[in-house]
């Protein structure tokens, strides 16, 4: 399926990208937090919370043991959630049963070998059986993708690509043209986890992608606070928020408090760049 | 292909599907495969780098330069060739003829130079300057930092804090070699996580610093560049068997498998005789012997893992071995039925270490007892046959670990 023909959405994209569309169209910033689903008592609440707290989609993140594209955050939120019980099926039993309280599009971010151990086809159709619309595994790169794509196709579920600061020119546009949902700009060369600043190759890359695709380009990695965010997007057209929401959850604030800062991002954006 | 089944004793059976001699051990598929496991499961930050690194390899492979300066290295600093051993109290004792590959005679103590001095002059020859590894035991860990400080590179070495403990030697020397040792302090602790560490650290650092993978793991080019580079153990192996055998081959080639590099490296030399592979895995860290496929590290082989995917802790008494997954060549090696995989537990380790001490006046590492349990326990079946087992290290890293065992 090439984009245009995915089930859901407005004008046939899918209905994750349908949204990040409708955002940009309307002349406003894509806000996509990352959530450990799976972490405390009310990681659910506080899905729900930060999506009426002006998230656009929701990346829900399925703890793996060995998440290596992860910094020490993520990491300790993944263990966390393992050490409490979370499971890809209890996760995805309990955004089931929540979807109508989410309200926007969901992407699940895991681990291929969560998917390859289901086997691609059946975690697939979990998702979108679920009402997931979207999946990022960052370990499975383009060389690697096709089995996994067909069955996501398949299914309906929009496969966010990352794209690195380091890709070659002719990289680029080979993962646009494959994505789904939107293309994920690789912030920094590095793993995820809060940063002081914004690294300089992050609008470089946002760039690059926005110069060879019409998709929307996200950029996370090292986006770690409300002005980063709106600095990014000076170029992108949104940006993907993972280990700051993160740190609040781990810190126990509870869904007013990660909602409060998700809010504090969504301001930020809207202020910038309405 | 069938589904390989294990059975009741712990031996690999596999449906046969024997590819003819000279199809094993030779290169990957262009994506990187051995059969249907291998690959490059990375993020796509790496992704360069691993194509970097294929493209460096396969160069310098094919540069005679570059094999007459890492040849140069192997015999004037690794001192190779290593010698082959005749056990004659030991095989007395089995009733099985050993031979042993003697890699505990190498500068650094184990077969981990042969792989680590390739891939510093490789590294060297890309413009690297600086060193990343993951250690187990300590022994690639010390062989790299030996490299660095040869090739006048930094050298970063990520070890889990449980190994850390048990190998305070190891970390001494790699310390005094002027490398960095980090502690990984997430997940289990050991191997696996050493590797993630050192994972994230080269996806952060690519451009500066190459990552000398000490097995025959990870994503491509690694299981094949790794195989190459321990190649050699197998190649001076097969000449010295011939020299001893009249021209024959051991009826049997065995090794420890933990991620496979020893056991690569010797089977390589063998893989197209009538040589049967033995390779033994601490029953702790069966990878193969569990049989179940697995993407982590880069590769899809067979993984120790929960039913949901996640990677269980490998449990063995031997650092080196600590680790829940296997190179994907050796998954191939045991689907295709090549070589068969065994599985043997700590009390014989054990014993199989005080044998070889008490026979031969060879104390060798708790790694390469494995094979040595294996022997010992399967010698009725092995009775009057050759045997030619890789001793892959010597044993003084563990000596104090095993004088709290043995008192």
């Amino acid at each position: 399926m090439t984009g245009g023909t995915g089930p859901g959405g407005a004008d046939g994209w899918g209905r994750l990208e349908a949204a990040l569309r409708g955002r940009r169209r309307a002349g406003g910033k894509c806000l996509v937090p990352y959530l450990t689903g799976g972490l405390g008592d009310d990681w659910l609440e506080t899905i729900c919370a930060v999506a009426a707290a002006g998230a656009d989609a929701i990346e829900i993140g399925v703890p793996f043991s060995d998440p290596v594209m992860d910094g020490t955050t993520i990491q300790e939120a993944n263990d966390r959630a393992l050490s409490e019980g979370a499971t890809p099926q209890s996760i995805l039993a309990a955004v089931s049963g929540a979807a109508a309280d989410i309200g926007v599009p969901t992407a699940v971010m895991t681990y291929v070998n969560i998917a390859h151990h289901m086997g691609y086809e059946r975690f697939a159709s979990s998702l979108a059986a679920v009402g997931v619309s979207g999946c990022v595994l960052p370990d499975l790169p383009l060389e690697e993708l096709g089995e996994w794509a067909g069955c996501a196709d398949a299914a309906g579920v929009e496969t966010v690509l990352l794209a690195a600061p380091t890709a070659p020119d002719e990289r680029l546009p080979r993962i646009c043209a494959r994505s789904r949902g939107f293309v994920y700009g690789v912030g920094l060369m590095g793993i995820t986890g809060v940063r002081e600043e914004l690294a300089a190759g992050a609008t470089r890359t946002a760039a690059r992608l926005k110069a060879v695709t019409d998709r929307p380009v996200l950029v996370g990695v090292g986006v770690s606070t409300p002005a980063q965010a709106a600095e990014v997007c000076e170029v992108a057209d949104g940006a993907v928020v993972g280990s700051a929401i993160v740190t609040r959850m781990l810190e126990g604030a509870g869904p007013e408090g990660v909602a409060a800062l998700v809010a504090e991002f969504r301001a930020a954006l809207d202020a910038a760049h309405s | 292909m069938g589904e390989p089944s294990v059975t009741a004793t712990g031996g690999f059976m596999a449906e046969p599907e024997m590819a003819p001699p000279g199809q094993f051990m030779g290169e990957p598929s262009a994506d990187g495969r051995f059969g249907e496991f291998g690959g490059m499961f990375v993020p796509e930050t790496l992704v360069p780098a691993c194509q970097e690194l294929d493209r460096a390899f396969r160069s310098a492979w094919g540069d005679p330069g570059f094999r007459g300066e890492l040849d140069r290295l192997l015999r004037d600093y690794a001192g190779r060739p290593s010698p082959m051993t005749e056990c004659p109290n030991l095989s007395e004792e089995l009733g099985v003829r050993i031979l042993l590959k003697r890699e505990d005679l190498n500068h650094t103590g184990s077969h981990k130079i042969n792989n680590v001095l390739g891939q510093a002059l490789l590294a060297q020859r890309m413009g690297k300057t600086s060193l990343v590894a993951e250690t187990g035991a300590g022994q690639h860990g010390v062989a790299t930092a030996t490299a660095a400080a040869l090739f006048g590179m930094d050298c970063v070495v990520h070890m889990g804090t449980v190994d850390i403990a048990r190998q305070e030697l190891n970390v001494f020397r790699m310390r005094l070699l002027g490398a960095e040792v980090r502690a990984a302090e997430t997940g289990s602790r050991t191997l696996k996580d050493a590797v993630n560490e050192a994972l994230r650290h080269w996806v952060a650092a690519a451009d500066t610093t190459h990552y000398c993978l000490g097995s025959v793991m990870g994503p491509h080019p690694y299981p094949w560049m790794v195989r190459e580079f321990q190649r050699v153990v197998g190649e001076e192996a097969r000449r010295q068997c011939a020299e001893v055998l009249g021209g024959g081959v051991p009826e049997v080639v065995t090794a420890a498998v933990g991620g496979g590099s020893n056991a690569a490296g010797i089977f390589a030399g063998f893989a197209n005789t009538s040589a049967e592979l033995v390779g033994v895995e601490p029953a702790g860290g069966a990878a193969i012997g569990r049989a179940v496929p697995g993407i982590v590290h880069g590769s899809r082989s067979y993984l120790m893992q929960d039913e949901w995917g996640q990677v269980l802790e490998a449990e063995s008494i031997s650092a080196g071995l600590d680790y829940p997954g296997v190179g994907p060549e050796h998954s191939h090696l045991a689907a295709t039925g090549r070589a068969t995989y065994e599985q043997v537990t700590d009390a014989e380790v054990i014993e199989a270490f005080s044998l070889l001490s008490r026979t031969e006046g060879i104390i060798c590492a708790l790694e390469c007892a494995h094979a040595l349990a294996w022997v010992s326990r399967a010698r009725a079946d092995l009775a009057g046959r050759t045997v030619l087992l890789n001793l892959s290290g010597r044993g003084d890293k563990d000596v104090d670990q095993m004088m709290g065992i043995l008192g």
